[in-house]
């Protein structure tokens, strides 16, 4: 059960100004039925350029809805130089505040307010685009996107950067990258590490090599190849050999020999040693596949 | 406000006789059945008593049960026992759709280089028993299914495909903790080798499970420490969880097929009205192989959490496969596994019955749901105007 202010409680039963503005100056629109939730947002301008009406349609959880609404409140009677400047901060403090898992919900308004003044601004042309690289491809959410909620909600940890935009959430593959982009842009404040990568120049004993191979392929390798429906197992470790199976839509693919085994080996390489290479298991990748999805 | 109860594959009542029975054993009759004295050792009498009554609904010998903190720890135990006792064997099969007490430590035991086989089911949450035959091997350790669904309530021929795997000599463990109750087990006339059960899922209390362990069969032990249960669980037995699923399993026993379908006609007038009454609506699971007190109806367009915090505002209990929380953004793993689309898996909503819900309640709801699910589709923007 989730600790929800009166606040939230209150605008998810009694939600303002739903609905969508048929002759809309702005309409923003973000989320989708698979990420579980998705606002639409409209809104219209008055003579002087202020916010005159602002309405919204959400598929969500009830601090999506109280979020949607609120965002509604905030912005009417706003030019859009101030609305611009509204963040999911503004629409969490409204609501007294939000569980800290279901921030995401605040900035999925802030988003649609953007897409929104963004689709005014090019005359109803463009619709709301994924601008700049994908890092979480499970949510579709882009590095600039990880990178701003980061800076604006001064986050240090994955968890929270999940809790806030989502990124990370589903097949788990990016949190090495996410854990980059923290170290970024919090330089010496990000403090999680996810494996403790050896001090450089160290050497391994043979158990502790293993380990943390093993450790590399469950953390950085495994979540990435189970959300495509493949998987990896590791076979044995030879000196610096490192003998790995590919299994479902892994051991099928034919590029397999090109893309998956370089991409761990440059995994390996980088959190265990520079000295280490892969080799395949043929053998044992003729064994029938195993289901995931 | 009264409380609408259909939450019980969560966890149930107490009922009142269990109470009454296990009262005495929190204050006048404290001592510790491993004791020499009386005072502890008539409480040594109470926990055989009680196991010899679980025994009766399994259809099993009492000394082939060993109590447990919860299912969870029952599950664990089986997993872990059984591979600890075939250190050679290194695989485990399993399906997509086990409850987390098993999904967690399977994906565990990956993690520590076993290999692990999730085998899918069909858009009914039915198995593929010729896919499970294909892979048993002589590596696989034990395979662990559960006999029915807790999300879904399908139940899985666990009979058929206990005999198929322990046909290859491979351990063969059911999660059961829905099932214990709700559809007649014969352990004695099967072929499980393992099977966990959980005493608050069937009115005991919280905090006391059993695991079967089929006489013979090599299991290493989880916990270690004293020497109760004969040796094969330590820790101080809690004792008035025991007496409580013990007085549970003999209620379970009384009236078991009067109740079964009473609680039947309940679920399936609720879920008839439902689908009747709400458009865009669809029922999840296998209906002909199901529990007689589960039902698991998608909204579609709508999200779970919302429907529910709605439900909860008429004191209706209810739950959603949907969690919406970072842990877990991606709706329900077993409709996701059942291939579920995503415009039906948020909005799922499960209600699971039990002998003291009552006809007025069903009808109470069924009035209630209609609106909420009109309003909620109001304020989504995927349905049509």
């Amino acid at each position: 059960m989730w600790e929800y202010t009166d606040k939230v409680r209150d605008h998810f039963f009694n939600p303002r100004n739903v609905g969508e503005i048929e002759d809309a100056d702005g309409t923003g629109e973000v989320g989708s039925l698979a990420c579980g939730d998705a606002l639409k947002l409209t809104f219209k301008l008055d003579e002087n350029g202020r916010i005159k009406d602002a309405r919204f349609k959400t598929f969500g959880c009830a601090s999506a809805i109280a979020s949607s609404s609120v965002l509604t409140e905030i912005i009417k009677g706003m030019t859009l130089e101030e609305a611009v400047k509204v963040t999911n901060r503004d629409i969490a403090d409204y609501l007294g505040g939000l569980p800290e898992q279901k921030m995401h919900c605040s900035v999925m308004g802030r988003e649609a307010l953007e897409a929104a003044i963004e689709n005014y601004k090019t005359g109803g042309t463009k619709k709301h685009e994924l601008e700049g690289r994908v890092v979480c491809v499970c949510f579709g959410v882009t590095e600039k996107e990880i990178e701003r909620v980061i800076h604006e909600n001064d986050l240090t940890t994955v968890e929270q950067v999940t809790n806030y935009c989502k990124a990370g959430g589903g097949c788990g593959g990016c949190k090495g990258e996410i854990e980059k982009i923290i170290e970024r842009v919090q330089g010496q404040k990000a403090k999680e590490k996810i494996v403790a990568a050896p001090a450089k120049g160290q050497k391994l004993t043979n158990i502790h090599k293993i380990q943390l191979i093993q450790q590399t392929i469950n953390e950085q390798i495994r979540p990435a190849l189970r959300a495509d429906g493949g998987n990896i197992e590791l076979i044995d470790v030879e000196g610096n050999k490192v003998i790995v199976a590919f299994r479902g839509m892994c051991a099928k693919c034919h590029l397999a020999e090109f893309t998956i085994k370089d991409v761990v080996e440059a995994k390996l390489r980088e959190f265990v040693s520079p000295d280490l290479y892969v080799e395949e298991d043929r053998e044992s990748a003729e064994q029938p596949h195993h289901h995931r999805g | 406000m009264k409380t609408v109860y259909f939450d019980n594959n969560a966890t149930t009542k107490v009922a009142d006789e269990v109470l009454e029975d296990i009262q005495p054993y929190f204050s006048k009759l404290y001592g510790n059945p491993s004791s020499m004295h009386t005072f502890g050792g008539q409480v040594g009498i109470k926990i055989r008593e009680a196991r010899e009554k679980i025994a009766v609904l399994l259809g099993c010998n009492p000394g082939e049960i060993i109590f447990t903190g919860c299912g969870t720890e029952s599950d664990n135990t089986a997993i872990k026992g059984t591979l600890a006792a075939y250190p050679q064997k290194r695989k485990v099969i399993t399906t997509r759709v086990e409850h987390p007490a098993v999904l967690a430590v399977c994906r565990d035991l990956e993690n520590q280089g076993y290999t692990i086989v999730e085998l899918g089911v069909d858009k009914k949450g039915r198995m593929n028993l010729s896919e499970l035959e294909s892979q048993l091997d002589d590596n696989t350790a034990i395979v662990t299914i559960m006999f029915a669904n807790n999300e879904t309530g399908t139940i899985f021929p666990v009979e058929r495909i206990a005999e198929m795997v322990t046909a290859r000599g491979i351990i063969f463990h059911t999660d059961a903790v829905q099932a214990v109750g709700k559809i007649p087990i014969n352990l004695s006339k099967s072929s499980i080798d393992l099977l966990s059960l959980s005493g608050h899922k069937l009115h005991a209390p919280k905090g006391v499970g059993i695991l079967y362990v089929r006489k013979g069969t090599r299991l290493t032990p989880f916990m270690l420490g004293g020497h109760q249960e004969g040796g094969r669980r330590a820790g101080t037995e809690n004792v008035p969880g025991i007496i409580g699923l013990g007085k549970a399993c003999e209620l379970a026993m009384k009236n078991f097929d009067e109740e079964n379908k009473r609680v039947k006609y309940l679920r399936d007038k609720l879920e008839k009205s439902i689908l009747k009454k709400c458009p865009d609506c669809m029922v999840n699971g296998d209906a002909e192989n199901r529990l007689p007190n589960t039902t698991n109806i998608s909204f579609e367009y709508i999200e779970g959490e919302a429907i529910l915090l709605m439900l909860d505002k008429f004191g209706i209990c209810a739950s959603s496969g949907s969690a919406c929380t970072s842990g877990s953004l991606e709706p329900s793993h077993v409709l996701r596994a059942m291939g579920v689309p995503f415009t039906a898996a948020h909005g799922s909503i499960r209600f699971s019955l039990s002998r003291y819900n009552t006809e007025d309640e069903i009808d109470y709801t069924v009035e209630k749901i209609p609106p909420i699910i009109a309003r909620l589709r109001e304020l989504s923007p995927f349905v049509a105007k």
